[in-house]
């Protein structure tokens, strides 16, 4: 019964999502939005997809990755490659990105995630600093200058992505699996005497999120014209992991809330470039004093729900996904 | 139910750390369905030995076997599938995770499905997961935290935490169970149940279990052999009679006699 009543919550949520999306897409091809919006809009989702996948690596896993601007670089190079220079349609572009980011990330991960927090916070940083130094350096991606890539995202495309990274990242948490993951954050000792291969699901956990990571990066590349290894610097990195740690290390619904405020605070703030860094270290600084465990600490949005559920016997709670 | 079946020999194992000799020439056996403790004073090795029994550190010397298969070198994981689990002196619980959701985590090598299955929520998923779900149920009502279910583990008052490990550890269905000082912060009336409770899990689930405890009215009430270590090698072993007289265990707790 609890398993139907999973379902329907599913599919309610699925259909707000739906609409969510519909509207938007009205809104768009009614020429209501401005170009300003719509890019904030597909930079928001962006961002959501980036702080969701590292939220698996650093807020289920416990992992402390801050490289994960590289597997942005890795997936935004992959797929403007594929589109560039080898003529390939955009859908296969993104899954290649995806894929070949998630190579990096299996290739990355097995030897570092021996490594425990902060040496492993310095080999992943290590590694996006390579990936930003190699592409500098290789003339077939335009070294410097960097590379030009035709405007190709759109909303279905943004939106699909967002939903799919959204769905398949809580399917894993809410599983064996995930647990597996959060009973290594929590004790990696206990993880090991309770049978749990962590060496595997530290792995597993860090290429699903590189995947993401790289999906997200071949819709960067294509919806900003160029792309040049200065995007992909530690700072961008730091900007993912704020979003996470922001949102609080732990909750999926966190992370969403606080990539789409932070990159809200960030976009109105580029009127004013002088102050624009104070103001926004300035909210960091306001909200790690007032929330030290972030926005929604480890709850999900859907366990406020399901508290009021609980006194008014009411309807199923909305879902996450409606919030994008 | 207890034989003479070796199920478990330790055959001269010893490790050390660079130049420290931490454990050194530990000839332990256990047959199957013994309840044997192991006593010694701070710091003789007690601890490190369990460690060394369950793989977070591998021994330098000797050898360990479990029904005839060698541990040594294997993963820690892997050692607790073969049968071998245990609790921790200070208490290793998730503790963000639910009562519940501990003793499932206990049940993960059990599942089936796949990360594949449970990212496409295919039916293998639902099937798997609900089987756990029920198999950790009915275990949370064996030992009486069904009610604590959807509690935090890290809420639980210390008494309940200690049970949820020690049924966490039997959910990973050990032929051998290392309990760690499973008495340590308790008051008497507790440790009157936590005994209460050894015997029962022990007639429950035939098992072997290797109690390592200071609280010696506990262990000489419930063991029928016992080690001691001391500076990282056995002094003693025998009965808890023996023990209680042997001269050696007597000077390594209470020091020399003055002549």
């Amino acid at each position: 019964m609890t398993t139907l009543k999973r379902i329907n919550g599913f599919w309610i949520s699925f259909v707000l999502a739906l609409v969510f999306f519909i509207v938007v897409q009205l809104l768009i091809s009614g020429g209501m939005l401005n170009t300003f919006y719509i890019n904030t809009l597909f930079f928001m989702a962006i961002n959501i997809i980036l702080a969701v996948s590292l939220h698996l690596i650093i807020g289920i896993t416990g992992q402390f990755s801050i490289g994960h601007a590289g597997f942005l670089a890795v997936g935004a190079y992959a797929s403007a490659i594929m589109t560039m220079k080898l003529q390939m349609p955009f859908a296969l572009s993104l899954l290649v990105g995806g894929i070949v980011a998630a190579a990096a990330g299996l290739l990355i991960g097995i030897p570092s995630l021996r490594l425990k927090g902060d040496y492993l916070a310095i080999a992943t940083l290590g590694f996006g600093e390579i990936v930003r130094i190699i592409l500098l350096n290789v003339d077939y991606v335009g070294g410097a200058s960097g590379m030009t890539v035709t405007h190709l995202t759109s909303w279905p495309w943004v939106f699909a992505c967002l939903l799919i990274t959204i769905i398949v990242i809580a399917n894993f948490t809410n599983s064996t699996h995930g647990r597996a993951c959060i009973s290594i954050r929590e004790d990696e000792i206990a993880a090991d005497s309770m049978g749990i291969n962590t060496t595997y699901y530290k792995v597993a956990a860090f290429v699903i999120g590189s995947f993401f990571a790289g999906i997200a990066g071949g819709l960067y590349a294509h919806n900003f014209y160029i792309i040049q290894p200065t995007n992909f610097g530690f700072l961008k990195s730091f900007d993912i992991l704020i979003f996470v740690v922001l949102g609080g290390l732990g909750s999926m619904s966190g992370a969403v809330i606080a990539a789409i405020l932070l990159t809200i605070v960030s976009t109105f703030l580029q009127d004013y470039p002088e102050t624009r860094m104070i103001i926004y270290s300035l909210v960091l600084i306001l909200v790690m004093i007032y929330r030290p465990k972030g926005l929604l600490g480890t709850r999900e949005l859907t366990s406020f729900f399901r508290l009021g559920k609980a006194v008014e016997g009411g309807k199923q709670g909305e879902n996450k996904q409606t919030v994008a | 139910m207890k034989t003479n079946k070796p199920l478990l020999k330790a055959n001269n194992v010893g490790i050390h750390f660079g130049g420290l000799k931490a454990l050194s020439g530990i000839n332990v056996e256990l047959n199957a369905g013994e309840l044997v403790g192991l006593i010694g004073p701070n710091g003789a090795g007690k601890t490190t030995f369990f460690n060394l029994l369950t793989g977070v550190y591998e021994p330098t010397e000797g050898s360990i076997v479990l029904d005839n298969e060698k541990l040594n070198g294997l993963a820690p994981y892997k050692i607790t599938r073969k049968g071998i689990s245990r609790t921790f002196q200070n208490i290793r619980l998730f503790g963000e995770l639910s009562v519940l959701d501990n003793v499932k985590v206990a049940y993960h090598s059990l599942a089936r499905h796949s990360i594949f299955s449970s990212i496409f929520r295919l039916p293998s998923h639902f099937s798997g997961e609900k089987e756990i779900e029920e198999k950790a149920i009915e275990f949370l009502k064996i030992f009486n935290l069904e009610s604590f279910m959807y509690e935090k583990a890290k809420n639980l008052p210390y008494g309940q935490q200690r049970r949820l490990e020690i049924a966490r550890a039997l959910a990973a269905h050990p032929k051998l169970l290392l309990l760690d000082e499973p008495a340590a912060g308790m008051n008497p009336q507790e440790t009157r149940e936590l005994m209460n409770l050894i015997a029962f899990i022990r007639e429950k689930f035939q098992l072997t279990i290797l109690l390592i405890e200071h609280d010696m009215s506990l262990v000489m009430g419930v063991c029928e052999r016992i080690y001691v270590l001391d500076h990282g090698q056995l002094i003693a072993h025998g009965t808890p009679e023996e023990i209680r007289n042997n001269p050696k265990v007597i000077e390594a707790y209470l020091g020399e006699e003055v002549s």
